[in-house]
């Protein structure tokens, strides 16, 4: 416990500023995993263990595109499109056949699907750790804020995670495939009876919510060094920011988000051993005096 | 009942013999450590089973009773002051005290937050782990040993007496689970599962049911952390790692929960794809994972189970053979 290191950075404007803005990232890419989670688990009742293997999956199309084109859109591109892909066929080829089995089941065979693809990055990328580095256009020196350096890059990163947000928000909200979505959430059968082809549909809904774990994991490329396995912590925190912001929402994705990321960076000042701790103390606070999340339809 | 008791007394007393006498027969030390590994882990799938299978209530947190286990019988063997037998049944009533405390909150909740609930609680206790390093030695692990002095003239140096220690205790937890799960109080937790509502009716407490089973399951859960702080002479936060408890789940699915011994099977599954796929090749995840992938696509259900329905229809058409009937898929075990 360094509680003192806390508060005095909380009094430096520039320590506090460099904190936030990495609480922010954290929190911007927890958004965009959790989102994607949440999707899935909200029309398809799929809890996709193997959302932090598609993160995982994302960075390291990321950093091949990255490397054989130089280009850093290409390698976004890559990662959010490429996941996209590898989520709808993962959903017609393998998900869709255990639908209405135990739901422990598609645990079981989502947790395959973990060790196959850690593996499977092992066998193509090696098992050391890789970094992709800046790219070129944001090799430049940080912004200064208050005193506190921030780099462009982050300010990327959570512009773009709030226009996505914004986006998935939009789309499940006012357009017609949104309205499909929450239809077939609600009520598959029904749905399908009114001729709507509802494999198209799950499958395009698993695509959506992979191509955001995808984005997550292009985004995070540049800032994170890369290694098989890196999927399993933003898992487990994925899961606490759908527990606390309400499963199916993105408003209370997002804010849960923030908390969780702002929770990582100050709490690694004040009290680095139990930061894990602290979430999940948070997580059982919030099931307890409010089971169904900050922003959940309540049950 | 009665009946069923000797039935089980003589399945266990009849595999206790086979197990014991596994080294006589030229098993090798390897055959024997995968088998304590398989007891160890076997008694948490078999007690998570009993919440799972039985009552409905799937758990992500089981392995926090696992690690209890092992953490306190650690240290109160370290301390000196206790003989194996004390700390063996102090460990376990912390452990049954821990689960009740956290139970209580727990069980209240249904499915899916339920299981989110189990897993924060049980993170919070690795967390405790990670941070209290004047205690538990954080992320090192608890070291130093664990030492195994002689009680009741019984020496657990020698592996061959560990081995058979590590038998008897797991013949004798898998029977007393055996008889929660075909007493009464066992058929009610069924009932829980499958209609709730109607066990109300009946006037069943189901609050008091649900944490029953709870407890008893955590404490079964933590004499296979037991085993497992005394075969690698240290309890490491590992046992208490969401991973741990997922693993136990897997076991479970991939045995078959309908089965009694279905976990078992799958825990002596994984631990043995675990053990022989490392020694032959490096991608044991890959291995794995499609040998999972193959079972839960081909099968749909624990293997267990799936033999389950298959001998039930066979069984049905035999009886039967003018009518087309489906087979149902009933409950057995």
């Amino acid at each position: 416990m360094d509680l003192d290191a806390l508060f005095g950075c909380l009094s430096v404007p520039a320590c506090a500023v460099t904190q936030v803005s990495t609480g922010l990232i954290i929190g911007m890419l927890l958004f965009l995993v959790a989102s994607g989670l949440s999707l899935i688990f909200g029309v398809l009742g799929v809890i996709n263990f193997a959302h932090g293997a598609f993160y995982m999956l994302g960075a390291y199309f990321a950093l091949a595109a990255y490397q054989l084109t130089g280009n850093f859109l290409a390698a976004l591109g890559a990662g959010a499109l490429g996941m996209a892909l590898f989520g709808a066929i993962f959903e017609r080829l393998f998900v869709s056949r255990i639908y209405g089995r135990d739901v422990l089941m598609q645990l079981l065979l989502c947790y395959a699907f973990v060790l196959i693809l850690d593996d499977m990055v092992k066998i193509i990328w090696g098992a050391e750790y890789r970094m992709m580095g800046m790219p070129q256009s944001f090799a430049v020196p940080p912004l200064f804020i208050a005193g506190g350096p921030v780099p462009p890059y982050y300010l990327f990163m959570i512009g773009i995670s709030v226009v996505v947000g914004g986006l998935l928000w939009l789309g499940i909200a006012r357009t017609r495939f949104g309205k499909l979505v929450r239809a077939a959430a609600h009520n598959p059968q029904m749905v399908g009876a009114l001729g709507v082809n509802t494999s198209l549909l799950y499958a395009s809904v698993f695509g959506v919510g992979s191509l955001l774990a995808g984005l997550a994991g292009a985004l995070a490329a540049p800032v994170r060094s890369l290694t098989p396995g890196m999927g399993l912590s933003i898992l487990i925190e994925s899961f606490i920011v759908t527990v606390i912001g309400g499963m199916g929402s993105i408003v209370g994705a997002f804010v849960a988000s923030l908390l969780i990321g702002l929770t990582r960076s100050f709490g690694s000042l004040g009290f680095p051993l139990f930061v894990d701790g602290a979430m999940f103390v948070m997580m059982a606070l919030v099931l307890i005096l409010r089971p169904s999340g900050l922003f959940g339809r309540q049950v | 009942m009665g009946a069923g008791l000797i039935r089980d007394l003589g399945f266990g007393a009849a595999a206790l013999v086979f197990l014991l006498l596994i080294p006589a027969f030229g098993g090798g030390a390897g055959l024997n450590d995968f088998l304590i590994y398989v007891a160890a882990y076997g008694l948490l799938a078999l007690s998570l089973n009993l919440l799972t299978g039985y009552t409905g209530l799937v758990s992500f947190g089981h392995a926090a009773y696992f690690a209890s286990g092992a953490y306190s019988f650690g240290l109160l063997m370290q301390s000196g002051e206790v003989s194996v037998p004390v700390a063996f049944v102090l460990s376990v009533g912390f452990t049954a005290l821990m689960a009740l405390v956290i139970g209580a909150i727990c069980v209240r909740l249904k499915e899916i937050y339920f299981a989110f609930l189990t897993l924060a609680f049980q993170m919070m206790f690795h967390s405790i782990i990670l941070t209290w390093v004047s205690l538990t030695g954080g992320d090192q692990g608890l070291m130093g040993g664990i030492p195994r002095p002689v009680f009741w003239g019984i020496d657990l140096s020698g592996p061959e007496s560990f081995y058979a220690f590590c038998m008897v205790v797991f013949v004798i937890c898998a029977l007393i689970l055996r008889q929660i799960v075909q007493s009464p109080f066992g058929h009610t937790l069924r009932m829980i599962r499958d209609n709730p509502e109607r066990a109300v009716f009946l006037g069943v407490n189901t609050y008091w049911a649900k944490l029953l089973a709870f407890v008893l399951a955590g404490a079964i859960a933590s004499v296979g952390g037991i085993l497992l702080a005394l075969f690698a002479s240290g309890a490491y936060p590992e046992f208490a790692y969401w991973t741990m408890s997922g693993q136990a789940i897997f076991m479970i699915m991939l045995g078959g929960s309908r089965v009694f011994l279905g976990p078992l099977l799958g825990a002596a599954l994984l631990q043995g794809l675990n053990h022989y796929i490392t020694g032959w090749t490096e991608h044991h995840g890959l291995v794995l994972g499609i040998v999972i992938v193959v079972a839960v696509l081909g099968l749909r259900r624990g293997i267990a189970d799936f033999a389950l329905d298959w001998a039930q229809s066979r069984r049905e058409r035999r009886d039967a053979p003018a009518d087309p009937a489906p087979a149902v898929s009933g409950e057995k075990a």
